[in-house]
């Protein structure tokens, strides 16, 4: 078991630093290819107005004419042992880990991450609570009642729901619910949990009904197919056939083992939520760690965008780390070695 | 049974939850009376005037602009906001119409007073005049903070009027490199008084002075970069709370005297500005009463337009300013055949200018079809169209083949057109460009380039648009007045000294000798009159040459909040004026 952990732990760092590398590579490499310069890197961040001098110094100052592996390096470097960046009129200390410096917003980006953090945090602890739940419960009744009305009914529902983009029924929602009826909270509405949990609560229920419809359709789905498989498996005949009652039958026996691809699909999905719900996000202007990302891919700002994919790269391998673990917890069919 | 029940009661409990959250509280407040809206009442007018104080503002952005920070920005919005926390030396009047393009003292007793033939101007400030702190402001703090914002290593947002036009010395390097920096190209003989010394004669220094890097900064308060995130306020308002892309509150300045002040009325007690909104959101909360304003001023989206437009209850909140903006088309005469006129000739008479109009969004959301280069809102502009697209503007083909002829290419040629990819409405109208010409046998080939490298490392640089090989005949463009004047909207699109071999200019086109010597002698002018028709004389004659094609000259259909008092659009920025909005009490 600590053998396992340890060969999936350092597993997870490679992965995180081939994403770093192929990061930097895209947004630093590959501009070069297509005929950018040091010059061009730094125009980015100076004004419309500014000279050829000011680019000039701007690329010396960020390091823009070095080769690509002492960028990669110092950025790298930077991460583990923090670095200082000098913003002009002062100096900033960018403790470790330091993911960069926005020399747009003048803040280091582990700052403006750890800010958004909380933001994606509640949005995908609420939504994933009851998609979880809604989609598990749906996907058993409707395995349980193969055929009936509401087992078609149900799917029917699940489709529409997985077709149907956030952008879309979240602007729907707050159309009907927020400036129509005014029962929930207009767009750009968050309360930290600290300050008012339940002001929380009915500020992100939209956004948390919005982004569930979405998933909970999909996982009615996938526990509705899950719980068809092994609920005709011979260790359910068999559990049958000791005697035990129905419901012993389907949770103990069959959602147990129908839950183990649930389980990964959604620690993939977590992962990827607290990476940021960029639609959800930007849907109901939440300040989240998806919202962030879009903002900085749209002005270009690269030490926000290497910050960002590391921080929803960490996310996404954690979670695979944590689901792989969960699995001999849940399925006792499967032993970590 | 028992476990099926369990499933099933955490179901209903999450329904609950959300049933239960969505009868939250409501705002059942009534919403105050107004006075009977109608399509374009804020135009020319005040809509719903009203003294009354109180209330908070609401106001949102789908986008962070540069800063908030007045040495530091370059955007129309923002300059007509910070005039709530910021106080520069002159300002465009707050009146409705045309009457707002008129400069009004602002910081300084009176406009400036010229001597020296136009090299030296001096203003004088008010007394009384207090930062937020409850210091007097003078003229040394307007001093202090024009010479910071010089430094484009710093405050690399704004713009270099300043830097290009003062008589600084060659070892002047401001106050960020040397604390102790200090420049004669500005005096203050007394905490009064301030004169600018110019390296050559300015006649519209005026304009200068309204810039908001003349709003006075204290020094020890100054912390470069950081300064945005505690400006100290010379206006009605000061920061309450500053979050960084995501809003700030504005509350009243304690220390700001109405006395000295006649140009503000100060209505809010407080502004509340989110950034960051989903764009449509923007209007479907402007709609609905729970927003104010749009601060962008660039008008309601593609979703909501067709909406307000055709319900007339909406469109009663809707008005359609015109923006000093022209969208045009750069045509490049350094590319063959392009570089002879009559082949520039016969791209300019066959482009169908309705369907330029129509890849901008049409006459309310596009703008008006543009037949010169300068807006029919700078002062001075005189009606021109050189070349004119035809009675119905769909493009003249007789005299687009007849200038094909003329120019040796009678079955037309090949040419190949940028635009910036991300844009929609470029793409559409390198699109519209395409069918145009097709109809006398100029075959476009339309080439999309990313937004963030057009200017610096395609379009805007010479080497790349000029080359036989990349080269680029027709260039999608755009350009907006930093202020409404001949020189804030033409100088940096057809003065060809601004072109540089590195990239960067939005100049693409214009190199015409006759017209840098006019704009030299246009900005010598002292007199307001004849500067203004020389700006006109510099408007016909690029279109002349016949490497300008204008497309649409802006306007946006922009929404009224709900609620709001005292509502005109101010024409020096195209948007509704900012700091004469109230909130019906």
């Amino acid at each position: 078991m600590v053998t396992y952990i340890i060969r999936r732990t350092l597993g997870a760092l490679l992965i995180l630093f081939v994403v770093s590398l192929a990061t930097f590579l895209i947004f630093f490499g590959l501009p070069r290819l297509a005929g950018a310069t040091p010059e061009t890197f730094a125009a980015r961040y100076v004004g419309k107005t500014a000279d050829a001098q000011t680019q000039q110094m701007y690329a010396e100052k960020l390091g823009f004419y070095d080769p690509l592996y002492e960028q990669y390096g110092r950025w790298i470097g930077a991460v583990f042992t923090g670095t200082e960046y000098d913003y002009g009129t002062g100096v900033e200390q960018c403790e470790a880990p330091c993911f960069g410096y926005s020399f747009r917003t003048n803040q280091p980006v582990w700052e403006d991450l750890l800010d958004r953090l909380p933001v994606t945090g509640s949005l995908a602890l609420g939504a994933s609570i009851i998609w979880l739940l809604t989609g598990v419960a749906v996907g058993v009744l409707s395995a349980l009642r193969r055929g009936s009305f509401f087992d078609r009914a149900a799917m029917t529902g699940a489709l529409a729901g997985v077709s149907l983009p956030p952008y879309f029924t979240g602007l729907m929602f707050l159309y009907f619910f927020s400036y129509k009826m005014g029962v929930t909270a207009p767009g750009a509405s968050y309360t930290p949990f600290a300050d008012d949990p339940a002001e929380w609560a009915y500020n992100l229920i939209l956004p948390w009904i919005t982004l569930a419809l979405l998933n909970a359709a999909a996982y009615a789905r996938f526990t509705r197919a899950g719980m068809l498989d092994t609920m005709g498996e011979d260790f359910v005949r068999t559990a049958r056939a000791k005697g035990l009652t129905e419901g012993v039958v389907v949770t103990k026996h069959g959602l147990r083992a129908a839950l183990t691809p649930i389980i990964t699909i959604f620690g993939m999905d977590v992962g990827l939520l607290l990476g940021g719900a960029i639609l959800t996000e930007s849907t109901f202007s939440l300040k989240g760690l998806g919202y962030f990302a879009i903002d900085a891919i749209g002005k270009q700002d690269f030490p926000q965008i290497m910050g960002v994919t590391m921080f929803a790269a960490f996310f996404v391998v954690v979670a695979n780390l944590i689901v792989d673990l969960l699995y001999a917890v849940v399925d006792p069919r499967v032993r970590l070695s | 049974m028992r476990n099926k029940g369990r499933v099933l009661a955490a179901t209903t409990a999450v329904f609950a939850l959300a049933v239960t959250a969505a009868c939250g509280t409501g705002d059942d407040t009534p919403k105050p009376t107004e006075v009977k809206p109608e399509f374009n009442a804020a135009l020319t007018a005040v809509f719903n005037p009203s003294d009354k104080k109180g209330g908070t503002l609401k106001m949102a952005i789908s986008s962070d602009w540069d800063s908030v920070d007045p040495g530091d920005t370059y955007y129309g919005l923002s300059w007509n906001l910070l005039r709530l926390y910021g106080r520069s030396l002159v300002m465009f009047k707050p009146a409705a119409g045309s009457a707002s393009s008129e400069l009004v003292p602002d910081l300084a007793e009176s406009l400036g007073v010229p001597s020296d033939g136009g090299k030296t101007w001096t203003y004088k400030l008010r007394a009384g005049v207090k930062f937020e702190d409850g210091t007097p402001i003078t003229s040394k703090d307007v001093k202090y903070a024009v010479m910071r914002s010089m430094d484009k290593e710093v405050l690399v947002n704004g713009y270099t009027y300043f830097n290009d036009f003062l008589d600084l010395e060659a070892t002047y390097k401001g106050p960020f490199k040397d604390k102790a920096a200090d420049t004669k190209a500005i005096e203050t003989p007394d905490d009064q008084t301030i004169v600018f010394h110019l390296k050559q004669a300015f006649g519209g220094f005026d304009y200068f002075a309204m810039l908001p890097a003349t709003v006075p900064v204290p020094a020890k308060a100054d912390t470069g970069v950081k300064y945005k995130e505690h400006v100290v306020a010379s206006g009605p308002y000061m920061f309450d709370k500053y979050e960084a892309g995501k809003g700030f509150t504005l509350k009243r300045n304690p220390n700001w005297d109405p006395a000295t002040d006649p140009n503000r009325k100060a209505l809010p007690d407080a502004y509340d500005v989110k950034i960051g909104l989903n764009a449509d959101d923007i209007d479907n909360q402007l709609i609905s009463g729970d927003l104010h304003v749009d601060i962008a001023g660039t008008g309601v989206q593609p979703a909501a337009l067709p909406k307000v437009l055709q319900d007339p209850a909406l469109k009663a909140y809707a008005d359609n300013p015109a923006v000093a903006r022209l969208w045009y088309t750069s045509i490049n005469p350094k590319v063959a055949p392009l570089d002879n006129i009559e082949c520039r000739k016969a791209v300019m008479y066959a482009m169908d200018r309705t369907s330029y109009q129509a890849a901008f969004g049409g006459e309310f959301a596009g703008g008006q079809i543009a037949t010169s280069i300068m807006p029919p809102q700078i002062p001075g502009y005189a009606p021109t169209n050189v070349f004119p697209a035809g009675a119905d503007n769909k493009g003249d083909v007789e005299k687009a083949k007849a200038a094909l002829t003329a120019c040796g290419k009678p079955d037309g040629f090949e040419v190949t057109m940028g635009f910036r990819a991300e844009r929609p409405k470029e793409k559409a109208t390198a699109e519209a460009f395409q069918q145009a010409l097709a109809k006398v046998g100029i075959k476009v080939t339309i080439k999309g380039f990313p937004v963030g490298d057009y200017f610096s490392l395609y379009a805007g640089k010479p080497s790349y648009r000029n080359s036989p090989t990349t080269g680029l005949g027709l260039m999608t463009n755009g350009w907006g007045a930093d202020w409404n004047d001949g020189y804030g909207f033409l100088s940096q699109i057809v003065d060809s000294r601004v072109i540089r071999d590195s990239g960067g200019s939005s100049n693409l086109s214009v190199m015409i000798p006759e017209v840098d010597q006019l704009i030299d002698q246009a900005l010598a002018e002292t007199d307001v009159k004849k500067r203004e028709a020389l700006w006109a004389q510099i408007d016909k004659r690029v279109m002349e040459e016949a490497v300008i094609l204008p497309g649409v000259w802006s306007k946006a259909l922009t929404l009224r909040g709900k609620g709001v008092t005292n509502v005109f659009v101010n024409e020096a920025f195209g948007q509704y004026d900012y700091l004469s909005m109230g909130v019906a009490q």
